[in-house]
């Protein structure tokens, strides 16, 4: 099953992955990183398509994608 | 499991600098896994801008180098000559290479020197507080034009890509945008092919990239990215120049 890392650590909450992600999986998380943000969280439902659209819109370089 | 999308060997593993939302790590990443895929992590050199990306050096895992604001390319022209073996490229914005580098980006392009140069549009000056850019679009809003651009005072947007495809030196441009991850793949495939074009002693190869500054438009990132979409698209079209 495709799964999505993210590394909260990195994360500046822009929040463009969860606008691409086909199955609405990212979403934002309430709280926050030692920078201050809000980063995303990835939520597995087991629907994951491994697409790595929010990998390519990824500003921050933080998301990798397994499949 | 296998990893499909794993972080870039040429791209440190460290947080930057840019605001959230910010086309400039889109464009660092791309050139990283660039720069890997062509495996010439060795032999490429960059030139960073006077800009955002002032420190662009600090993210790439390869050799670069800084130059004075506005001379990027006159910088790569004597790394390039002097070291004909490796890929050099430059990494400019709109405030460096189209409104205090002109001059240079002019005659580098005019001598048709083999170069690849990442022209990072973004229509305002992000480093300095967002004031008006050459690029900036009629009635756009910045911190030097609060009502707006206007022609009549500001002048137009300059297209500097149109114009330097003019040029008989020029063998390559290419105007793409960074707001959705299909455009991101193209981008990535027009700056592939200007790193090819280099290796292969094609000529001057040039990418204008469209990317988002959400902090000085005034805008959530995804705004941003739709704004390229309705409105910096129909005024700086995509697609191949030359």
């Amino acid at each position: 099953m495709p799964k999505v890392t993210i590394d909260r650590e990195k994360c500046k909450g822009c929040l463009l992955c969860v606008g691409v992600c086909p199955k609405k999986l990212i979403s934002r998380d309430k709280s926050l990183n030692s920078k201050g943000h809000n980063p995303v969280k990835f939520q597995d439902k087991g629907e994951c398509i491994g697409c790595a659209l929010c990998a390519i819109i990824c500003p921050d370089c933080c998301i990798e994608v397994y499949k | 499991m296998d990893k499909i999308y794993a972080h870039p060997k040429s791209l440190r593993n460290i947080q930057t600098h840019y605001c959230p939302g910010c086309g400039h790590g889109i464009a660092h990443r791309i050139i990283a896994e660039i720069v890997d895929e062509l495996g010439i992590r060795e032999r490429v050199i960059a030139v960073a801008p006077v800009g955002c990306a002032v420190i662009a050096y600090d993210y790439w895992d390869f050799d670069c180098s800084e130059a004075a604001h506005g001379r990027a390319l006159a910088v790569a022209t004597a790394i390039k000559r002097v070291r004909p073996e490796n890929i050099v490229f430059t990494y400019q914005g709109d405030g460096d290479l189209a409104a205090i580098g002109t001059n240079e980006t002019i005659h580098a392009a005019n001598r048709g020197e083999n170069l690849t140069v990442v022209f990072i549009n973004n229509a305002v000056y992000g480093m300095t507080g967002g004031q008006m850019a050459p690029t900036t679009l009629l009635n756009q809003k910045t911190a030097t034009t609060v009502k707006g651009r206007e022609a009549g005072i500001h002048g137009y947007p300059l297209k500097i890509s149109e114009m330097l495809a003019l040029l008989p030196g020029v063998k390559y441009i290419e105007r793409v945008s960074l707001h959705s991850p299909q455009e991101i793949i193209k981008t990535k495939k027009a700056i592939k092919q200007a790193f090819s074009n280099q290796i292969e002693g094609i000529g001057f190869s040039l990418v204008e990239v469209l990317s988002p500054c959400p902090t000085y438009w005034g805008m959530q990132p995804k705004e941003a990215l739709d704004w390229i979409k309705e409105v910096m698209v129909k005024k700086f079209p995509l697609g191949r120049i030359k």
